[in-house]
């Protein structure tokens, strides 16, 4: 079974969600997500679902999972790109995410996790790991 | 009714949801159902689909291109022998759950959808239609 | 697989198909003596002979009783993309429906001729044919209405467009000044256009302008927040601006909970709690000296 990659870029892991997934493969995400930020050390995961069409409330619930266990491991979640068809079909089905942040794009993701855990950016040298 | 056209899918496993999936976003933009309206059919089939493998031990589904006189809609029939549902009215009803997560996704499923009937009750199986017109 | 309900209909429409037609044609001209121009009269003689032929085989294959069986089906496409072909042309639905009510009359002469002497055979038939092609006469008005609904659902949209533009009131902000009665189908059309240019230009702050709105219902406020919560969602920020005393009663009246939506009574306010979100101020410029 495929998987879905993990990019690592500095403190963050990023994710692109382009397939329609199936939930054995958004459970393999999962696992995969936390093993990651558990061996780097990474401080947030920035999910792109810029090209995710359908969110029901399987994969509503990996983003709240992802989430929750990357806190558990200190690292942020943000959530990037959902599309307007999307969103509003989560709010009629009655979907929040709890405790997913989320940002228009991957760029604002970014800076929204470097505030939200006051890291700088690469080459600063303030001297935080 | 008439139906113009209809197929039959499987669903046992969690590829076969993807592909009810697919199905219905085909349907939708056949009848040419706006973006949003697609989304929200296709979000409610694969709500239903999954509930058929976890609460219905797997099933079926007959997806439709139906008419209404001049009007045109997708509806979809998803059918499984599994335990029933013993009290439907309280599935119904936001927020029920019946086992870990977010519940049965029904009365969620409900309101992306312009019909919605169930049949159900225990020893019987379970059927559930449901359809989005233009 | 032919009907079996004993009505000579279908064989009589063979059998007389070139008087039928001659007669339906010349009393729809008649009745369309003011629409010259728009339907030459070789074009009437060709839709009616294709409908007749349609009717003829229906007749023969389906119920003369249940249209909605598949025989009638390719009847009932015709006579919906010749209304609404008429509908475009400018004819009027009377005019429309007209095309399968005057079939009545050279009709029913055939059906006198053929059942002279049988008066209650004569009774059935016409009553058969009767409910038949009011059922379609119908159907023609059903899709000539249809047609004209989409004519004015995309000059709505047009004028929507049009009267509700989104505006970009600095980098990251974006204002959507909506005027006039909300309803529904509307507000929905705007607040889909408005969660689109977010994404499009990425804007993380969204102002709804409701100045310019006299009353607001509960589905329309329902669909303001849902809009306000989608776009929480996707990861930007709206503000309700402009909302009037008349509609803040409204609402409390009605009991619509706007949750954590942030509303502010003028545009300008709005503006200020939008430009502090993008952490920016604004500062008076050294006076000259």
């Amino acid at each position: 079974m495929e998987r879905i990659p993990i990019l690592k870029m500095g403190n963050f892991l990023l994710v692109t969600i382009q397939v329609d997934m199936h939930d054995r493969l958004a459970l393999a995400l999962q696992e995969d997500l936390t093993a990651r930020i558990s061996t780097t050390s990474a401080r947030g995961v920035l999910i792109d679902i810029s090209s995710l069409e359908v969110v029901d409330s399987f994969i509503g619930r990996m983003f709240a999972n992802i989430a929750a266990m990357a806190r558990v491991l200190d690292a942020a979640t943000v959530v990037v790109g959902m599309q307007p068809a999307v969103a509003i079909t989560l709010v009629e089905l009655g979907l929040s995410l709890p405790g997913v942040r989320t940002a228009l794009n991957v760029e604002r993701g970014m800076a929204l996790l470097r505030t939200s855990l006051n890291v700088p950016e690469e080459g600063d040298a303030s001297g935080v790991p | 009714m008439p139906a113009e056209s209809h197929d039959t899918l499987n669903i046992r496993s969690s590829a076969d949801v993807v592909s009810v999936r697919q199905a219905a976003r085909a349907l939708a933009e056949r009848v040419g159902f706006s973006l949003v309206d697609q989304t929200k059919l296709v979000t409610a089939a694969s709500e239903l689909a999954r509930n058929t493998i976890d609460y219905g031990g797997g099933g079926s589904v007959r997806l439709e291109l139906v008419e209404n006189g001049v009007r045109r809609g997708v509806r979809l029939t998803f059918e499984d022998q599994g335990p029933g549902i013993p009290d439907l009215a309280l599935a119904l009803k936001d927020g029920y759950t019946s086992g870990n997560g977010l519940g049965l996704g029904l009365g969620g499923a409900r309101r992306l959808v312009n019909d919605f009937t169930i049949e159900s009750s225990p020893g019987a199986g379970t059927r559930i239609m449901i359809a989005r017109w233009k | 697989m032919s009907s079996d309900n004993g009505s000579k209909v279908p064989a009589l429409l063979k059998e007389h198909e070139e008087e039928l037609l001659r007669e339906w044609v010349r009393d729809q001209t008649q009745a369309l003596a003011t629409q010259q121009g728009r339907v030459t009269e070789t074009e009437l003689r060709e839709q009616s002979r294709e409908f007749l032929g349609l009717l003829r085989r229906a007749a023969q294959d389906g119920d003369l009783t249940d249209i909605r069986g598949s025989a009638w089906q390719e009847v009932l496409q015709s006579l919906a993309s010749l209304s609404k072909a008429r509908a475009r042309q400018g004819f009027t639905p009377k005019q429309t429906a007209g095309f399968v009510f005057s079939l009545k009359r050279p009709l029913f002469s055939i059906l006198r001729r053929e059942y002279q002497g049988d008066p209650a055979a004569l009774g059935e038939e016409t009553w058969t044919i009767t409910a038949l092609l009011d059922e379609l006469g119908l159907h023609t008005t059903d899709a000539f209405i249809q047609s004209r609904e989409e004519i004015i659902s995309r000059q709505q949209e047009e004028m929507l467009e049009l009267s509700t533009p989104v505006v970009k009131l600095w980098e990251g902000v974006l204002a959507l000044p909506m005027i006039g009665t909300l309803d529904s189908a509307r507000t929905q059309i705007v607040m889909e256009s408005l969660l689109r240019r977010i994404v499009e230009t990425g804007a993380e702050v969204a102002i709804i302008d409701i100045t310019g709105v006299p009353t607001v219902d509960t589905l329309v406020a329902q669909h303001l927040i849902k809009t306000v919560t989608a776009a929480r969602l996707m990861g930007a920020d709206c503000i309700i601006s402009g909302i009037r005393p008349q509609i803040a009663q409204t609402i409390v009246h009605l009991g619509v909970d706007l949750g954590d939506v942030v509303t502010k009574a003028s545009l300008a306010d709005a503006f200020a709690v939008a430009l502090q979100r993008r952490g920016l101020t604004l500062t008076a410029l050294r006076p000259r000296a």
